[in-house]
């Protein structure tokens, strides 16, 4: 990658002072949740965005809140930036450190506190993973239901931090419509408590604002989310067409009749190509899109409903219908599509884009991004969750040739704009962190950005907690 | 309120937020006033003067529509493409005795939601963007029109429910549904509040897609649905979506919920009309001098909490919301200090206190008042929007 996303200038004072704050850090932490030792500190130094790596000064596992609180007032006190960091499965770098601040990791917060059936709630800690709580809830009949890809290594708290969504949140709705409350600790060590087990908190929104921030507003270290009970069971169906067009007119017209899908994934020729190659899916290579539409219920409600959305594909000129009768065809028709990202990895280094656009925009997006691709002589790949027009190109390059590397970042700022152009947003569920920050005023204006840095304010007036991240670093004190 | 202005666009609203903040004038933003916040603020300013409905493609399921637009106009064009706000707003009207026409900007300002919010989310659920004017008279947009998005703080959360406290909110973009093409009722005769707690968590245990769960007991039975609800107290469950899958999970439900007593049947007019009365808590806009609260609980908490309650006062109330929302008519003093005092005994929640005879307004918080350290962070996100502290002061804390 070209390097090109500069870092706040690490605050010299707090540099000069490592090795007091490690001390300090020793005092009240136990020694198994503080690591300073140089190599011990390099499996923090980046997360899912790889491109970028900084060392933090050190690195805390608090075992509680108490802990947490304990870190914040001693990091607010003394200046000192704070990271903080879930599974270290960030898309965007939301948890890369840099030199001096201290990570304040979650991860040996994993208890599950509470399960609640007839509530429909779990309370757990902020480190427990996502996959976690579906599979504590699930023999009683019950699951988690934002499932971004990373379910199996991601945290709660990550996924507060983050918003994050995933392939069935058309009908389900993302980490801010399923979160019912947290305990969060605020810069200065105070501990407050957001919301509960009844469905709406009082006052100003504070859920609503936390979720999404980017560990920017304070470090959630409790959660309490809603439970959903699990559908009789789900069936995908799997549509070819000629062209994108039509298989974006059809998602459109899916939306539009009154059945609601769980999920309408749609992959594009060379997605099929590549995660055909390598999961040998099924799939039919004579098309140029492919939508894999899932529907729940009873077996009877799932055929109705696949008998309409069949119906719908026929209209809009669709090629191959494969319907699966059995557990393993419905299996076999998500391989592929859940394979893509480690399929497309085997083939070329890629960077993978998050933005939203309106449905009516798809089929344009699509044939820009195409264009725009060309124009750079690169490859790309789009699998992505058509029902909510959040796309997901995969930008193919070749990372050991930096112009290579420097046209795919290049080529990824302009799909983007082109996503907010088209009446759309930079990302859907991955976040700003420190990808996507410095295109933020192609869609605020300053004006907007300003009144959003001054809501943070009133949260972390110092700009200590993650400091680098979402907000562009020029003109952030104007 | 001493005076009234009517700005027609938002030009008008900013040059006079502007001036409002030179002169240190408090003002309270207005839809149509049939909420009645008992803002203290000298000036209000009516959105009424910015009307229309600016997008919708019904394909998208998106709507943008100017703040002052009629809530009536804005369902009237989403019913005629078969589309519906899937938060139900609630309807103040008759409990309140106000008059005037609800508007969309209103519903969002105050994240009114009814019976399906238990499922469907809440008002800030479906809000995907919107335009406000700060105290500073800066304009200001946030979020968009995509239904997925995590692009920066999420101001349109934070707005949605702010009350007029943060800003003034010029237009609004939010997400519609496909009004479902059958909706049925089953309906569990005589439970106590207890059993009806427990039959309620089962039926949303099921995969049977309840899309409302509301207890009715005997005191106010009679007074929905004209009294042609069955004898005694009445458990209600909704079901909507295509006609055959509503028959089949209606039968599902049915045999799961036998065991909790005699069932009945609603079929497509009587249960559009019992969730309306449900939604706009109907039996109490008859005795419009007796204090009404909302209280919002954990579901398996409603009906202890209106056990203390009604060894200590005399009280009426009914259940939405599997039983986390109550309600709560009380016969003679709010009795704010008790209910608040059960409420966090219980295990937390909150009470607002929606009507009541204006001397105990003045007395009584409406809102529930919040612990310090949340009081002081409300109160510095409030000067982040609001630096000259200009819109509805102390309103919500």
């Amino acid at each position: 990658m070209s390097g090109a996303i500069e870092f706040l200038e690490p605050r010299a004072d707090v540099i000069e002072r490592r090795k007091t704050i490690i001390e300090d850090l020793a005092d009240f932490l136990p020694p198994d949740a503080l690591i300073h030792e140089p190599r011990r500190l390099v499996p923090f130094e980046t997360d899912g965005f790889i491109s970028y790596r900084r060392l933090p000064l050190a690195v805390v596992l608090p075992r509680n809140t108490a802990e947490v609180a304990a870190v914040m007032k001693y990091c607010h006190r003394y200046g000192v930036p704070v990271v903080p960091r879930g599974a270290g499965t960030s898309l965007s770098g939301g948890a890369i450190p840099q030199e001096d601040a201290v990570v304040l990791c979650l991860s040996a917060m994993s208890r599950i506190l509470d399960l609640d059936y007839a509530n429909r709630t779990a309370t757990v800690e902020a480190g427990v993973t996502n996959l976690a709580i579906s599979d504590a809830a699930g023999p009683e009949g019950y699951f988690y239901a934002p499932d971004p890809s990373s379910q199996l290594a991601c945290t709660i708290g990550g996924n507060i931090g983050m918003n994050s969504g995933g392939a069935h949140c058309l009908k389900y709705g993302v980490t801010t419509n399923n979160l019912l409350g947290v305990r969060m600790v605020l810069v200065d060590g105070t501990v407050i408590d957001v919301g509960g087990k009844a469905l709406d908190a009082p006052g100003l929104d504070l859920l609503g604002l936390i979720c999404g921030s980017e560990g920017q507003l304070g470090i959630v270290t409790e959660a309490t989310v809603r439970l959903i009970a699990k559908p009789e069971g789900a069936r995908p169906v799997l549509f070819g067409f000629d062209t994108s067009e039509e298989a974006g007119a059809c998602v459109a017209d899916i939306i539009g009749s009154g059945i609601v899908p769980v999920a309408i994934e749609f992959m594009d020729k060379p997605a099929i190509d590549i995660c055909e190659a390598f999961a040998q899916a099924g799939y039919p290579l004579d098309v140029a899109a492919l939508l894999i539409v899932e529907v729940e219920g009873s077996e009877d409600d799932m055929d109705a409903m696949l008998k309409s959305i069949v119906e719908i594909a026929r209209r809009h000129g669709v090629k191959v219908v494969r319907e699966c009768q059995s557990a393993m065809e419905a299996a076999a028709i998500w391989k592929g599509r859940k394979s893509a990202f480690g399929a497309t990895g085997r083939v070329a280094d890629y960077i993978c884009m998050d933005g939203t656009v309106p449905l009516s925009q798809l089929p344009y997006v699509l044939k820009r991004t195409a264009e725009i691709i060309d124009s750079y002589g690169l490859r790309v790949a789009n699998v992505f969750h058509a029902g909510d027009g959040n796309m997901h190109p995969l930008i193919l390059y070749n990372a050991n040739d930096p112009q290579d590397a420097a046209k795919a970042e290049a080529a990824g700022m302009d799909i983007l704009r082109l996503c907010v152009d088209a009446g759309g947003c930079l990302t859907g569920e991955h976040g700003v962190g420190i990808e996507k920050r410095d295109l933020m005023r192609h869609q605020y204006t300053e004006v907007d950005l300003r009144q959003q840095m001054a809501v943070r304010a009133a949260f972390d007036a110092q700009w200590l907690l993650n400091p680098s991240k979402v907000f562009p670093l020029e003109g952030r004190d104007a | 309120m001493t005076s009234q202005r009517f700005p027609a666009n938002l030009k008008e609203v900013v040059a006079i937020i502007r001036s409002a903040a030179e002169a240190g004038m408090s003002i309270a933003p207005q839809g149509g006033g049939t909420r009645a916040d008992h803002s203290v603020a000298e000036t209000a300013i009516s959105t009424t003067g910015l009307t229309g409905i600016t997008a919708y493609n019904p394909a998208e399921m998106v709507m943008t529509a100017q703040a002052g637009t009629p809530l009536s106009e804005v369902e009237a064009v989403l019913a005629a493409n078969g589309q519906m706000l899937a938060f139900e707003p609630m309807d103040h009207r008759p409990v309140l005795g106000t008059t005037g026409e609800p508007t969309i900007g209103g519903v969002f300002a105050a994240n009114v939601s009814g019976p399906r919010r238990l499922t469907a989310g809440a008002a800030r659920d479906s809000l995907l963007g919107i335009t406000f004017v700060n105290g500073l008279g800066d304009v200001v947009k946030a979020g968009g029109r995509v239904m997925k998005n995590v692009t920066g703080l999420d101001l349109v959360k934070l707005l949605a429910g702010s009350r007029g406290t943060l800003g003034f909110i010029t237009e609004v973009t939010f997400r519609v549904l496909p009004v479902p093409r059958a909706t049925e009722t089953v309906v569990i005769a005589g439970l106590d509040d207890a059993h009806a707690t427990a039959a309620m968590a089962t039926a949303m245990s099921l995969p049977v897609e309840v899309s409302g769960a509301a207890h009715l007991p005997f005191t106010v039975v009679g007074r929905f649905l004209s009294g042609a609800l069955p004898e005694g107290a009445a458990t209600v469950f909704r079901l909507e979506g295509l006609p055959h899958s509503v028959a089949a999970r209606t039968e599902k439900l049915t045999a799961a919920l036998s065991a909790f007593g005699p069932i009945h049947w609603l079929g497509e007019p009587e249960s559009h009309v019992l969730w309306r009365e449900i939604r706009d808590a109907t039996p109490y806009a008859s005795a419009r001098a007796k204090p009404l609260w909302r209280v919002s609980v954990a579901p398996t908490a409603g009906h202890q909490l209106m056990n203390a309650l009604r060894l200590h006062t005399g009280v009426d109330a009914f259940y939405d919301w599997q039983g986390g929302l109550i309600w709560l008519q009380m016969e003679a003093d709010p009795e704010a200090d008790f209910l608040r005092r059960a409420i966090k005994q219980l295990g937390g929640g909150h009470a607002t206190l929606v009507r009541a005879p204006k001397h105990l307004r003045k007395a009584i918080p409406a809102f529930e008042p919040e612990s310090p350290a949340v009081a002081a962070l409300s109160a510095r996100i409030k000067a982040s929007l609001d630096p000259h502290g200009i819109f509805n002061p102390g309103l919500m804390g």
